[in-house]
């Protein structure tokens, strides 16, 4: 029985066209995932089934769920069936909650509103629906407050907000985008027993096609705001009938052609580094306790080697970073770059740092918007006694620009008028110009869409080629890190627990904990194999 | 229950160090406002005895004062005497400074809160209406009224104030208090006009930044959660905007309080109240250093006690400031 059946929407937003007929349907107890990169809109479909479209959105077709029309429904009538008959979860686990209420008034809230039940009654509902998603009254009380909870538990927070009143469809925007690889896998395992034990249509949303390959029953491809393809999942991943499905798939899995390592030579030596935290007093005149958030991690990375740092959140990457780009002292052991220690005495050791150059996440965010390319990316000229002038800085930031497949021209222009693909690489330029012995790259390429993160990876592998670049890859995303590192390093609980090559860590991995990593990880079918078994079919 | 004690432990902690930065901030103000006042050109002892006064005379006069004895140790017996009610005798009065001041006390702080009531009850809905029709009608109306708030001179909005209710309606007098003695309502009565001219540009500020503080809170990802439940735009307003908007509105109200405590003074002058400006302003004229040094420091620890209260504020609102620390 069909449940949702999206007819010819269309959507322009201040006559701007955002989606144009896309047609789909979901039935009862079916997966369902729309796919496609940043723009496609598949975000702004779900938003105008929940009829919660920005301003200025002007709408034609029909979103008929059951036997409703949802575009025809008053504002007064949607509120009855959003958190009602749709649930809906969002990306950011982290900001999706509000902050200043306890976890079990926010779940009671969706009953309260729906039902006329006493608060008593609902905060019982509320107790049965957070055990439900995992979240234990004996262990999470009603009376925890979204801080005191981690991104996982926050989203289990916001599945058990969004199921509440058993909807008949849940729609998933990006549910697991922001989490760590193991805490995805749990939350995917929830989103598909809940749609099966409370027999939801499940709608999930995701730029990740190895997400929801072996989770959806069907898949739809969107881009541009169009759908360019769409089938159950199987018969999609072995048909890819347009090419936009193929390339999507493609780059997914895209490896890249790294030249062989030189001959080892320590550059960079980490030695038995410990750093501490101070938490906070647990009693009111009680010590300050600490927090080891690296403990005792030595390794060495050779010059000309990738090296790929990998662990979940709070696993201490970041601040080993950290310590790493002298940018914080270490109570323990010492980190020399060639020899030189890069924090001397109570401050970074300058000599140092001008040899290290980093690149982070967000392409939106590491640009001041009001400077010119040109001197965003001769920042770091700054650290160097003398720095190239006139001709000689104007030839520095063209070959920068060109070696990261930007024209010079570019120089002269605005960060806002590049794509987040674009200033990744302008990113990639400021760390070069400088031409540093080690360039940190810290989650670097996360932020993109698969065919631009693809593109940059290819980049990373030509300067290697060029450049004899070093290079610290430092992620959450298990199979980047295995197409661009010649060697790995497993980090939990502030300590290394596997270090060895890339290929061997991945196909033979010794520590329990990396073999867990690496199953949680979703993986695209073996295409080859799909295929066989479907026409042995 | 398990849950409620390291609640506690934290709010109790976090009450501990603001109370300790309180103090600290006491002892230093005290200190400042002291040496401040003491280098300021001017001997309150050949003031009062004018410019043809015997030197004997003056030294006799100056060791009655007790300004005869070590800088230090009159800073001592000051802040000694403040700490036990006893802030000493007025250079020109003659009287105790602590009966001069908690005369005009009773007038400058109930009309301090009266204005603060008056100017919260006015921006909460004009600010919280405004956001909630942004770029509408209403939100525009409401904003150009809060610029007129700002930019008219309170001197002049009381004067009209005057003009019209006073003499014209004869609702209110046009001046003077007619003390608490004849009854809460009689005093509340002869404080309404000057209480109407004090919190009116404050209500246009804290309208303003009601306004903003929502407004940014309506793009927070929560906001959209609380519409995806099924709650209406004007819900999500009230149950889950407000609360998080509080902050920024806490600090600008913490900030009034003590303006409007001291900043009165104009409109004192203006309605003829007998309150805490116009005391600072006659005792300044008159050289009567130990009554200037008592009001001041009475504002001050009054800015710091209010501070101190905006902040206990700050952790009832938002629990993660409880737990941080």
């Amino acid at each position: 029985m069909t449940l949702l059946d999206i007819q010819t929407l269309s959507l322009a937003i201040h006559g701007f066209p955002v989606l144009q007929d896309v047609s789909l349907s979901v039935t009862k107890g079916e997966i369902v995932a729309i796919t496609g990169e940043s723009g496609s809109g598949k975000s702004m479909t779900a938003m105008a089934v929940m009829g919660l479209l920005p301003k200025g959105a002007r709408t034609t077709g029909r979103i008929m769920l059951g036997d409703r029309d949802l575009l025809a429904t008053s504002e007064r009538a949607m509120c009855g069936i959003r958190g009602n008959d749709i649930g809906m979860v969002f990306q950011e686990p982290m900001t999706a909650l509000n902050p200043v209420q306890t976890i079990g008034a926010q779940v009671a809230e969706t009953i309260l509103i729906h039902d006329r039940t006493t608060a008593a009654k609902a905060e019982d509902q509320a107790r049965d629906m957070l055990a439900r998603v995992g979240l234990p009254t004996d262990r999470f009380p009603l009376s925890r407050y979204p801080h005191e909870l981690s991104g996982g538990q926050r989203q289990r927070v916001v599945i058990a907000m969004a199921i509440a009143r058993h909807p008949r469809l849940l729609i998933a925007d990006e549910p697991t985008t922001a989490l760590d690889v193991t805490t995805q896998a749990q939350i995917l395992d929830l989103l598909r027993d809940l749609a099966r034990d409370f027999d939801m249509g499940l709608l999930m949303i995701t730029h990740d096609l190895a997400v929801v390959a072996d989770m959806a029953d069907r898949i739809v491809v969107m881009q541009n705001g169009g759908i360019v393809e769409q089938a159950p999942t199987g018969a999609l991943l072995t048909g890819m009938q347009h090419p936009y499905t193929r390339m999507l798939f493609a780059a997914s899995s895209h490896r890249v052609n790294l030249p062989p390592a030189p001959a080892p030579e320590p550059l960079l030596e980490v030695s038995h580094v410990s750093r501490d935290y101070r938490l906070p007093r647990s009693r009111v005149f009680g010590a300050p306790g600490t927090f080891r958030a690296v403990d005792d991690v030595s390794f060495t990375l050779q010059r000309g080697e990738r090296l790929g740092l990998v662990g979940e959140s709070g696993c201490g990457k970041s601040t080993l970073t950290r310590a790493i780009l002298g940018l914080e002292p270490v109570q323990e052991g010492s980190i020399t770059l060639g020899g030189d220690p890069v924090f001397s005495g109570t401050r970074p050791n300058l000599a140092v740092r001008r040899r290290m150059q980093v690149v982070f996440q967000d392409p939106f965010g590491s640009f001041n918007p009001r400077h010119r390319v040109e001197r965003l990316i001769t920042e770091p000229f700054h650290l160097l006694t003398d720095p190239p002038r006139k001709s000689a800085r104007r030839d520095a930031i063209a070959e920068a620009l060109r070696a990261v497949g930007l024209s010079p021209d570019d120089a002269h222009k605005y960060i806002h008028e590049f794509s987040g693909g674009q200033r990744q690489r302008i990113a990639i330029a400021r760390a070069l110009i400088i031409r540093p012995d080690l360039i940190v790259l810290d989650e670097a390429v996360s932020a993109l869409d698969v065919s631009v993160r693809a593109q940059i990876l290819d980049l990373l592998a030509d300067l290697c080629r060029e450049y004899d670049l070093t290079y610290l890859f430092i992620s959450h995303d298990l199979s980047v890190v295995r197409s661009v590192t010649d060697r790995v390093l497993v980090m939990r609980d502030g300590k290394i627990v596997e270090d060895g090559p890339t290929e061997t860590v991945f196909s033979a991995p010794r520590h329990p904990y990396t073999k867990t990593l690496i199953d949680a990880v979703p993986q695209l079918p073996d295409l080859a194999a799909l295929r066989r078994s479907d026409t042995h079919a | 229950m398990a849950r409620t004690r390291p609640n506690l432990c934290a709010m109790l902690r976090y009450s501990l160090k603001r109370l300790l930065s309180l103090f600290i901030s006491l002892a230093i103000a005290s200190l400042v406002i002291f040496v401040v006042i003491e280098v300021a050109p001017g001997d309150p002892a050949s003031f009062m005895l004018g410019l043809n006064a015997q030197p004997e005379t003056v030294a006799a006069l100056r060791a009655e004062l007790g300004l005869d004895v070590p800088k230090w140790q009159r800073y001592l017996s000051w802040v000694g005497g403040m700490a036990s009610g006893d802030f000493g005798m007025s250079y020109t009065y003659r009287t105790p400074v602590t009966e001069m001041i908690a005369a005009r006390l009773w007038v400058s702080l109930p009309l301090a809160l009266y204005a603060l009531t008056l100017s919260t009850l006015i921006a909460f809905p004009a600010g919280i209406f405004a956001a909630s029709r942004r770029g509408q009608a209403g939100d525009i109306g409401v904003m150009g009224a809060t610029q007129l708030g700002i930019a008219i001179p309170n001197f002049w909005f009381a004067m009209m104030l005057v003009l019209v209710f006073a003499i014209n309606l004869r609702w209110f007098s046009a001046g003077g208090f007619a003390g608490w003695d004849k009854g809460l309502w009689a005093g509340l009565h002869s404080l309404t006009l000057p209480a109407i001219s004090l919190a009116l540009p404050q209500a246009a500020i804290l309208a303003r930044v009601m306004r903003s503080a929502l407004l940014d809170v309506l793009g927070e990802d929560y906001m959209r959660t609380a519409r995806a439940k099924g709650l209406s735009a004007r819900q999500t307003l009230w149950r889950h905007g407000l609360r998080n908007a509080l902050i920024p509105v806490l600090t600008i109200i913490g900030l009034q309080f003590s303006f409007l405590l001291a900043g009165g003074i104009i409109i004192e002058q203006v309605f003829y109240l007998p309150g805490l400006g116009r005391l600072v302003f006659q005792s300044i004229s008159a050289r009567d250093l130990i009554v200037v040094e008592s009001v001041v420091m009475l504002l001050v620890f009054a800015v710091i006690v209010v501070n101190f209260a905006v902040d206990l504020a700050y952790a009832a609102v938002d629990p993660r400031l409880r737990s941080r620390t």
